[in-house]
């Protein structure tokens, strides 16, 4: 079963690899997106400490569902998903396999560039360390709940604006925990434990529940 | 299930059975609104509270209240009758499911749209991120994604179950969601914790608000029942009793 997983998350790896500027584009959607607020709002640091956690977990959210698209689309044009379906492994897992991949792809980047971005935002450095605790934490729950909107939307006509539709409602409590974790973490840091703790449980809780509401909805969508 | 159930089932022979039950439930509904706007006018006190008297306008809870309930209310309804069709098939929950969205969405929207004539007068402010507000909004996103998705699949069977799979997504997603707003620091959630009770309220009050919710309950009823039979209209046009009925209709 774990062959299955690695097999899925390695094909998905090295087509990404294959297509960087697939992934290149993401990222740097993310990196415009947080460098063009400062120039709306203006550049004063007081008022960028303010705003970046929760400009930084918006721009997160945003670049996590535009790659959405991406999860199964092309697999889908392909024929690739229906193949995958009809084998006689597991869909949950190799749904997550998928999710892994996605989140491997556009969730630990967006981690590893957050200390470029908060010193973009003068954030200290524990709320930098925080900020990166909690994307570890928060981007997979993004990954794990937006793979339902993308197995719903497969195939649609304007299926990326759809899925802005469905799924942002869904991120509320990641923006609110995420993005108030790090705006405490200046304050004090102590204090910033239960948000991370609970960032932990929704990762839990959507790793056992989103694969298997994904796979129903790849079968709906697929039949 | 038992029989009377299954055979009602059927959208076909659904269809009758709503169309005699639709006019019951416009009289129930005016009914009960005119009972419980006459008393909302003229049997409430004018004020209400002390120095910080909220004058006429507080009656504007008698349509707000009942809305915001019916919005919440309705969309566990509908997430029911979606269930219902993932698990036993039947094309007729769906139906339901979709015919109770509009409403619910419509119902969410009044609740908003009351809330903020009354939040002017007595807050200052027609909008203000208040828990409770907010998570109305949130219902508000939840009821045009389930629209949006379901008009957007123009197979009827996939734009069934996709959108009935999300409802039970949103579900249990729901109490996350509000709780997640209620609660932004978890480090003072008890203090945050808002209370309010029906038995505090005066018993005029509490009798009109009860009068227009059972009100908007009927008038869910019948908007349901009449969308429900369009729906099956729609959907059956093939088969020869919908031909049959729409002909009949037609003629009269």
């Amino acid at each position: 079963m774990l062959k299955v997983f690695w097999s899925v998350l390695h094909r998905d790896l090295l087509l990404a690899m294959r297509r960087r500027t697939d992934v290149l584009t993401t990222l740097f959607f993310f990196l415009i997106v947080v460098s063009l607020f400062p120039l709306g709002v203006g550049t004063e640091t007081a008022v960028l400490r303010t705003l970046g956690p929760g400009v930084v977990w918006v721009a997160a959210l945003l670049a996590s569902m535009l790659a959405l698209e991406r999860l199964f689309a092309a697999d889908f044009e392909d024929g690739t998903l229906e193949q995958l379906l009809l084998t006689d492994q597991p869909l949950v897992l190799l749904v997550l396999a998928k999710i892994t991949a996605h989140w491997l792809l556009t969730g630990l980047p967006l981690v590893l560039m957050a200390p470029l971005v908060g010193m973009q935002y003068h954030l200290t450095d524990p709320a930098i360390g925080i900020m990166m605790a909690a994307l570890l934490l928060g981007t997979p729950v993004l990954s794990l709940i937006g793979a339902i909107g993308a197995a719903l939307t497969l195939g649609l006509r304007g299926g990326g604006i759809l899925l802005s539709l469905l799924i942002l409602p869904l991120y509320i409590p990641v923006l609110v925990y995420g993005a108030g974790a790090v705006e405490l973490a200046a304050v004090e840091l102590t204090a910033t434990r239960p948000y991370l703790m609970l960032l932990a449980a929704f990762l839990l809780s959507s790793l056992i529940l989103a694969p298997l509401a994904s796979a129903a909805a790849l079968r709906i969508s697929i039949e | 299930m038992s029989s009377a159930w299954s055979k009602f089932a059927s959208p076909s022979t659904f269809y009758p059975l709503a169309g005699r039950m639709i006019p019951v439930f416009w009289v129930l509904a005016a009914g009960s609104l005119l009972v419980g706007l006459y008393w909302g006018f003229f049997e409430t006190p004018d004020q209400l509270g002390g120095s910080n008297a909220q004058k006429g306008y507080y009656r504007i809870i008698f349509l707000h209240v009942g809305a915001a309930w019916m919005s919440m209310w309705l969309y566990a309804v509908m997430v029911g009758w979606a269930a219902i069709g993932l698990v036993f098939n039947t094309r007729l929950s769906y139906m339901m499911a979709n015919a109770i969205a509009p409403t619910g969405a419509i119902f969410t929207f009044l609740a908003l749209w009351s809330g903020a004539f009354w939040g002017r007068p007595s807050w200052g402010t027609y909008w203000d991120w208040d828990p409770r507000l907010t998570s109305e909004l949130i219902l508000f996103f939840l009821y045009i994604g389930y629209i949006a998705l379901h008009s957007a699949i123009d197979d009827a069977r996939r734009a069934d179950r996709a959108a009935a799979l999300l409802a039970i997504v949103g579900l249990v997603m729901v109490p996350v969601i509000f709780w997640s707003i209620n609660c932004p620091d978890p480090n003072q959630c008890a203090a945050l914790h808002q209370r309010s009770g029906l038995g505090k309220v005066d018993g005029d009050i509490l009798f009109a608000m009860l009068m227009t919710t059972l009100g908007f309950w009927m008038y869910a009823f019948a908007t349901t029942l009449m969308r429900v039979r369009t729906i099956i209209l729609t959907r059956e046009a093939q088969t020869t009793w919908a031909a049959e009925t729409i002909q009949a209709e037609v003629r009269s």
